[in-house]
C-alpha cells in the first residue's frame, strides 16, 4: 500500500536561500506527524510543494501514491491543507465560503458535514457572518473548516493554533484527534512544542531546509532528553568535586544534572548527604520536547 | 456541482454582488459618452448612408463596454485574490487549468454581456437601430468578450500590484479600444492611421459587431471573423500554457 505522503529528494531554492535542501520523507496512513523547525526552516515551503502551490526544483512528492504534478487532480482531492497565512474571501459568509469550497471539490449538498465541522470548531453561531467580521482566531478556525469540506484522508495543518485561544485550541485538538482516530493522516506544524509532544506519534525536525531529526516522539524524548535534577545549595555550601564533573548547567549556586535514569537521583542525593552538603531547593524535571528541539537545533 | 461550475458561479456572484459598481456604473459611463458625442457630432458626421451618427455610435459603445468589462472582470478578480492571498482557495482544489481558464473567461463574458445588454436596453427607446444580421452581433460579442476575458486572465496573473494592472489597462487596453473606430469610421482617418488601425484586433471586433446591425462595415465581416478567431485561438493557447506551467501562480 502506498504511504499517505511520499517525498523524495525535494529541493527548492529562492535566490540565495536554499529553502529545501533535499528532503526525503515518508508518512504512513493514520499517522499523527509533527513537522517542527524554527522560523524559515522550510516547513511551509514543503507543505506548499505537497499542495502544488510551489514547484520544487528537483524531487517528487506524492499523496497516497498520486504524484502532485503529473496526477495533480487525484493528489489534491485527497489532501486538505490549512494554510499558515490568515486569508479569506471578503465577499462571502462562513457558510457560503464552505459551500463554494465544497463545490470546488465536486461535492454538492454538503450541508450535513458542513454543520458538523462548524459545530466541532465552535463556529455554528458565526455561520452566516461575513468573513470580514470575524476575529483572527475565528478566521483561523474557518481555514481549518475549509480544509476539511471534502473529508480529505490526508490533512496538513500549518500552524493551525496560532492566535487561537486556549479553550478553542483544546476543542480543535479534540476534533483533529477524532479525525485521526477515524483514519485520517494528520501532519502538523506548530511552534507550541508541548502540543506536538502530546499529539504527534512521530516528528521530523527541519533546519535550513534539511531534516535534522526524524523519529517517534517517544524515541526522541528518550534519546535526546531525560530527567533532570536541579539543586540549589544552601548559602556557603560547596558541591563535592566528584559531582562537579557531572554538571550539565549552573548558575550561581544552582546546578542542573542530566540523568540517564531516575535511579541516579538516589546516588546523587546520597553522595551529597555523605559529604554534608546542605540543600535549599530541589526540583526534578521530566523529559520534554523543548529540550530535544534545542539540542537538535544546536547540534551540527 | 463540479469544480468548474462552482468557480464559474462564484466568479459571476462576485461581480453580481457589487452590481451597482460592476454593471450599472459602466452602463452609465457609456450612456454619458453617447449623450455627449451624439449631441456634439450628430449634425456634422455621417459615416454610412442612411445611418445617423447616434445610431452608428451605439453598437461601438456597446461593444466597447463588453470588451472593457470582460477584461476588468477576470483581471480584477485575479489581482484581488492574489493580493489578499485567497487565490489559494482555487489553487488547492482539483480544478484543472482548462477549467480554471474557462470559468474565468465565461464569467468575464457574462459581465461584458450584462453591461452591453444594459447599455442596449437603455438606448433602445431613443435610438433607432436596425438588426441586419443578428448572428454576427452574437458571434463578435462572444469572441470579443472571450478575448478580453483571456487577456484579463493574463494581466491578472502577471500583475503583482494594482498599479501594474492599471498600467496594463491604461497603456494597452484603453488605447486599443479608443483607437478602434468606436467613435468614427477609420475611413475618415489619414491613410497612415488607417493602416495602423488594421493592426488593432479590436478594430475588427467592433467593425464586425457593427456589421450585424447595419449590414455595412469598413472591412468584410468574414475578414474580421478570421482575424478575431485567430486572436482568440492564439490568446487561448498562450493563456492555457501560462496556467499549465503555473506562471506566477505556482512558483
Ligand atoms: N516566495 C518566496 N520567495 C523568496 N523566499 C521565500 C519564499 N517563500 C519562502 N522563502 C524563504 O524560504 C525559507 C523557508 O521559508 P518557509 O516559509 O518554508 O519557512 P517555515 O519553516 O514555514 O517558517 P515559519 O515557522 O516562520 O512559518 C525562508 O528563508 C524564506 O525566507
Ligand atoms: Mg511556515
Amino acid at each position: 500500500m502506498n504511504p499517505a505522503i511520499r517525498i523524495e529528494g525535494v529541493t527548492k531554492r529562492y535566490g540565495s536561500v536554499q529553502a529545501l535542501a533535499g528532503i526525503d520523507l515518508e508518512i504512513a496512513h493514520g499517522e499523527f506527524f509533527g513537522l517542527l523547525g524554527p522560523n524559515g526552516a522550510g516547513k511551509t515551503t514543503l507543505i506548499s510543494a505537497l499542495a502544488g502551490l510551489v514547484r520544487p526544483d528537483a524531487g517528487r512528492l506524492a499523496v497516497m501514491g498520486h504524484d502532485v504534478i503529473s496526477d495533480y487532480r487525484a493528489a489534491r482531492q485527497l489532501l486538505g491543507v490549512v494554510p499558515q497565512e490568515l486569508v479569506f474571501d471578503p465577499f462571502f459568509t462562513v457558510r457560503e465560503a464552505l459551500e463554494i469550497q465544497s463545490g470546488y471539490f465536486g461535492i454538492r449538498n454538503n450541508a450535513a458535514w458542513i454543520d458538523e465541522i462548524l459545530e466541532n470548531l465552535d463556529l455554528t453561531s458565526k455561520a452566516d457572518t461575513n468573513m470580514r467580521q470575524l476575529s483572527g482566531g475565528m478566521k483561523r478556525r474557518v481555514l481549518v473548516a475549509l480544509a476539511l469540506v471534502h473529508r480529505p484522508p490526508v490533512i496538513v495543518l500549518d500552524e493551525p493554533t496560532a492566535g487561537v485561544d486556549v479553550e478553542l485550541r483544546q476543542g480543535l485538538w479534540h476534533f483533529v484527534r477524532r479525525l485521526n482516530r477515524d483514519g485520517h493522516t494528520i501532519v502538523l506544524t506548530t511552534h507550541y512544542l508541548e502540543e506536538a509532544e502530546s499529539l504527534c506519534g512521530r516528528i521530523a525536525m527541519l533546519k535550513h531546509g534539511s531534516i535534522v531529526a526524524l523519529d517517534t516522539t517517544a524515541n526522541l524524548l528518550r534519546r535526546l532528553s531525560g530527567h533532570t535534577l536541579r539543586l540549589r545549595l544552601a548559602e556557603g555550601a560547596k558541591l563535592p568535586d566528584f559531582l562537579s564533573a557531572r554538571i550539565a548547567g549552573e548558575s550561581g549556586n544552582e546546578y542542573t544534572f542530566s540523568l540517564g535514569s531516575c535511579e541516579e537521583i538516589e546516588d546523587i542525593l546520597h553522595s551529597l548527604r555523605g559529604s554534608g552538603c546542605r540543600l535549599e531547593d530541589i526540583e526534578v524535571g521530566k523529559p520534554d520536547l523543548e529540550e530535544v528541539f534545542i539540542r537538535v537545533m544546536h547540534e551540527k | 456541482m463540479n469544480g468548474f461550475l462552482t468557480l464559474f458561479y462564484k466568479e459571476v456572484l462576485r461581480f453580481w454582488k457589487v452590481g451597482f459598481q460592476t454593471v450599472a456604473a459602466p452602463v452609465l459611463t457609456s450612456l454619458l459618452y453617447l449623450l455627449i458625442f451624439s449631441h456634439v457630432l450628430e449634425k456634422h458626421v455621417q459615416v454610412y448612408e442612411g445611418v445617423t451618427y447616434t445610431s452608428f455610435l451605439v453598437p461601438g459603445l456597446v461593444m466597447m463596454s463588453v470588451l472593457q468589462n470582460a477584461f476588468a472582470n477576470s483581471s480584477s478578480s485575479l489581482i484581488q485574490s492574489k493580493v489578499t492571498g485567497n487565490i489559494i482557495f482555487v489553487l488547492l482544489p482539483p480544478i484543472s487549468y482548462r477549467q480554471f481558464f474557462t470559468a474565468y473567461v465565461l464569467a468575464s463574458i457574462v459581465r461584458g454581456f450584462a453591461v452591453g445588454f444594459g447599455m442596449l436596453l437603455a438606448t433602445l427607446w431613443f435610438v433607432d437601430l436596425s438588426w441586419q444580421a443578428p448572428h454576427w452581433i452574437v458571434v463578435f460579442a462572444l469572441l470579443g468578450g472571450a478575448i478580453m476575458g483571456a487577456l484579463g486572465v493574463i494581466a491578472g496573473i502577471w500583475a503583482e500590484k494594482f498599479d501594474q494592472l492599471a498600467g496594463f489597462q491604461n497603456f494597452i487596453i484603453m488605447p486599443l479600444t479608443f483607437l478602434s473606430g468606436v467613435f468614427y469610421s477609420i475611413h475618415s482617418l489619414p491613410p497612415f492611421w488607417q493602416q495602423v488601425s488594421h493592426f488593432n484586433p479590436i478594430f475588427y471586433m467592433i467593425d464586425g459587431f457593427r456589421y450585424g446591425f447595419f449590414g455595412v462595415s469598413d472591412v468584410s465581416p468574414l475578414l474580421s471573423l478570421g482575424v478575431v478567431t485567430t486572436c482568440f485561438v492564439a490568446l487561448t493557447a498562450f493563456t492555457l500554457w501560462l496556467l499549465r506551467v503555473g506562471y506566477k501562480l505556482r512558483t
